[in-house]
């Protein structure tokens, strides 16, 4: 199941530090789930585990778009509304002008990029801090969604197919007993994908430099601004996906959601290890930040602890995690 | 005059560094009493420890008598010692009033509202007291430097200091606010204040200072009368230290090819009109005063801050520089002063600092790194440079000084960088490191790329380049042959009058020529 698939040496190129936090998490990740099954005898039943997973998926891709971004140093509170606003592109290809499948799900993606190429020229060229880039731009994606879709739901009725990108499972089709829908599998895709970025492409070595040391980089000759719009719009495209899996869960591209994910991403980043302050960040890291938010909701709700108290004790963690962070950095 | 402080065997040490030995220094009421070093002398280090910044190892203050510890800057006030820093330490938002009584304001309404009105009126009781024509009320950020430094002024007065520490007042002041300036400090002498002044311009210790103590490295070498000091021998009490020479004397530049030619560089104050000419095979050493714009001048070469004017010309091809990209594409490359802040990813590994100026070359296929040519890369230079790291992945910010520096040489090298511009390449080195790393700059010489080389210890410059270039206030003021004596250059470092600025291309040419 997913924690085989999480543990740290599978992926690629794992750096040395902040191993120790991310052995933190992954072992709170462990420890949280031994004391829901055995709390909650429902907990590991396949059908709970895979609904655990299908609800990581979303959170998951944005989380890991803005990984991309934190580790540069920078923050993008535009991956909610920017994934409702490329879900609306969606709608509009496919049930609008009826356009196939493919063509809907590279406009997504398409439009996810181009906005965080956007966003990447107001940090780099602008100099526009990027907490104020990107909230203006979750505010103007928010109201951009809004008024294409005449802020009324769009449904995928006309394309049967789309449903299946998230809610289908190609994995039952071979193993009927465990039916892990597309949308998990899309997310590890994205995530080895990211990490793959990461760890081996010129791409993945900047963005760590840029958040280590920005001027170091610049002074060293390098095109830092070209760099950093780069990871923008990486981390856009990656945005659009999440759009694609939201937008196919529910069928329906709904204009008014969005607002709020940008935080429980930035929360999963955080709690999976990955500092503030750039230069330092795993994705498997951020995958298991989310896997513990998700798994954290599910159990509680389990043990019928009111979802009021959910909201206290993720905000716990979160606050928790930084603060060992910083424990870390301190004693290095 | 009674003696005020008294200041003996102080020694202090900093985790690699020992600042001060058994450094003395005394101060009577109503003198200007100069304080004159080198940089890294021991000046500072020995005012902060006066006025409760830092705290003394060993030795003993004496203040009019009285064995005192000065454990903090509050302290220090309350004892009457107050310090204007070279960098101002006010709020600007706030009013000139308001920074005076910061902490202190006076209170009305059962201490809990604050009594603006008898703020003002003290602050203008001292503004009067220094026959200065400045509004209480005015905020900070809309005075002059200049005024800034009276308000400092003012607010140690508030403080009924009976020192006053000035650390390089003049530096930012043209010669009217000087002149008012100085008029105060003898104002406050009749009052009985003593003034210990640090500087390091000759022409105004000779209008102002009584008695000039000097320092060199970390240690009080004597205190002489103002007066009927010569200012030669103030300079060679200055630099009179035993040179250290660990390194083989450089071998000069013949005839080579000139490599780089720099005309009419300016940027407002900090660079003026600065031309020089590298060439092949050369160290040119750059001297001067901490602020003399040598750093500047290296900066824009290299594309790093914007220059108003200039003609950079590399090889016989004029260059348009706006960015370190373009200079770096180029083949110039820029070792700063400060490692950490600008020359290294302290956060990621040797291997990809060393790789940093060169990555696109080990970029493939979709961008994919190719590692283990990068590591091979930094491995030969790790052998090459002797850079003393457990393996290619140690995180740069661990290794020490000397070798974090030896990354950053070879980063440039690995870019294959013909003129190398080194920024205070020793700076928090140790001595053992040091002369590797001079011996590193010599063999750079060696193999034909061109240098340049800034640096503040002038044995460093004596011993490295084959020719000097002094700056000061922003001017070339001259450039010296290798041979140069240390007072020579002291004087150009020193020589701040614009009339006697030479015309800096000719003196370029002729000592290009004799070199």
């Amino acid at each position: 199941m997913s924690v085989a698939t999480s543990k740290p040496s599978l992926l690629p190129g794992m750096r040395l530090s902040g191993a120790r936090h991310r052995l933190l998490a992954f072992t709170s990740l462990v420890a949280l789930i031994v004391i829901f099954s055995l709390t909650a005898p429902d907990f590991l039943s396949t059908a709970n585990v895979i609904a655990i997973l299908q609800s990581t998926s979303v959170n998951g891709v944005l989380a890991i778009a803005a990984t991309l971004v934190i580790i540069t140093g920078g923050i993008d509170l535009s991956v909610g509304t920017l994934m409702t606003f490329c879900a609306v592109i969606a709608g509009v290809v496919l049930t609008y002008w009826g356009l196939p499948l493919g063509a809907g799900v590279l406009a997504a993606i398409a439009a996810g990029a181009v906005v965080g190429l956007t966003s990447g020229t107001c940090v780099a060229k602008l100099k526009i801090p990027p907490f104020i880039a990107t909230l203006g731009m979750m505010l103007v994606l928010k109201g951009l969604a809004l008024v294409i879709s005449g802020t009324r739901p769009i449904y995928f009725n006309d394309t049967p197919d789309f449903a299946e990108i998230a809610q289908g499972s190609l994995i039952g089709m071979v193993l009927p007993d465990v039916p892990i829908p597309n949308g998990v599998l899309i997310l590890f895709l994205v995530a080895l994908v990211a990490s793959f970025i990461l760890q081996r492409t010129i791409l993945g070595r900047f963005t760590f430099a840029l958040g280590s040391n920005e001027e170091a980089v610049r002074l060293s000759g390098v095109n830092t601004d070209r760099w950093k719009m780069a990871v923008y719009a990486l981390a856009g495209g990656i945005c659009g996906i999440a759009g694609l899996l939201i937008a196919s869960r529910l069928n329906s591209a709904q204009p008014a959601l969005g607002q709020g994910y940008e935080l429980d991403a930035i929360a999963a980043v955080v709690i999976g290890g990955t500092s503030l302050s750039g230069g330092r960040g795993t994705i498997i890291g951020t995958l298991i930040g989310a896997l513990i938010m998700s798994v954290l909701a599910f159990g509680l709700r389990l043990l019928s602890v009111p979802q009021e108290w959910q909201f206290v004790v993720t905000g716990a963690i979160i606050i928790l995690a930084v603060y060992i962070d910083i424990l870390r950095r301190g004693r290095s | 005059m009674s003696v005020l402080v008294e200041m003996n065997d102080i020694d202090k040490a900093f985790p690699g560094v020992r600042a001060l030995h058994k450094a003395r220094f005394d101060l009577r009421a109503g003198e200007v009493h100069a304080l004159m070093g080198e940089n890294g002398a021991g000046k500072s280090t020995l005012m902060k420890i006066l006025s409760g910044i830092y705290a003394r190892d060993g030795g003993t203050i004496r203040l009019q008598g009285q064995p005192v510890d000065i454990t903090s800057p509050a302290r220090a006030q309350a004892l009457g010692i107050g310090m204007i820093h070279q960098e101002l330490s006010l709020m600007p938002d706030l009013t000139a009033a308001q920074n005076i009584y910061i902490g202190r304001e006076p209170r009305k309404g059962l201490g809990v509202l604050l009594d603006e009105t008898r703020l003002n009126a003290q602050a203008a009781e001292i503004f009067a007291s220094l026959h200065l024509a400045l509004d209480p009320r005015t905020p900070v950020e809309r005075l002059t430097i200049a005024r800034q430094q009276m308000v400092e002024i003012a607010k140690a007065l508030s403080h009924r200091s009976r020192v006053l520490i000035m650390d390089e007042p003049t530096a930012a002041l043209n010669a009217a606010e000087v002149n008012e300036l100085f008029a105060i400090i003898a104002r406050l002498k009749a009052e009985g204040v003593g003034i210990i002044y640090i500087s390091h311009k000759m022409d105004e210790l000779k209008r102002i200072a009584d008695r000039v103590t000097v320092m060199r490295d970390g240690a009080t070498v004597d205190t002489v009368p103002a007066a009927t000091t010569s200012i030669d021998t103030i300079i060679a009490m200055m630099v009179g230290r035993t040179l250290a020479r660990e390194q083989p004397g450089a071998a000069p530049a013949a005839a080579a090819d000139v490599v780089l030619q720099v005309s009419g560089l300016r940027r407002g104050s900090a660079i003026r009109d600065v031309s020089f000419t590298l060439r092949r095979g050369e160290i040119l050493g750059f001297a001067g005063l901490m602020g003399a714009g040598r750093t500047e001048v290296a900066r824009a070469i290299f594309g790093a801050d914007p220059v108003e004017r200039g003609e950079i010309v590399l090889n016989g091809r004029r260059l348009t520089i706006r960015r370190p990209q373009d200079a770096v594409r180029a083949g110039i490359g820029y070792l700063s002063e400060d490692r950490k802040q600008f020359g290294l990813a302290t956060g990621m590994d040797v291997r990809n600092n060393v790789a940093l100026a060169s990555l696109r070359r080990f970029a493939g296929i979709g961008g994919l790194l190719k590692e283990s040519a990068m590591r091979d890369a930094a491995l030969r230079y790790i052998g090459q440079l002797a850079i003393r790291t457990p393996s290619d992945r140690q995180e740069a910010r661990l290794l020490s000084g000397g070798n974090q520096q030896k990354v950053v040489i070879a980063k440039w090298l690995l870019r294959d960088c013909q003129v190398l511009i080194f920024d205070e390449p020793t700076r928090g080195i140790d001595v053992g490191a040091k002369s590797e790393i001079y011996r590193l700059l010599v063999d750079l010489a060696r193999e034909g790329r061109a240098i340049i080389m800034i640096s503040s210890e002038l044995p460093e410059i004596l011993h490295l380049s084959h020719r000097i270039a002094v700056m000061c206030e922003g001017r070339l003021t001259g450039i010296l042959p290798g041979g140069a004596s240390q007072v020579e250059i002291m004087r150009l470092a020193t020589q701040r009058d614009a009339n006697v600025a030479r015309d800096a291309t000719a003196a370029n040419h002729t000592s290009g020529a004799t070199a």
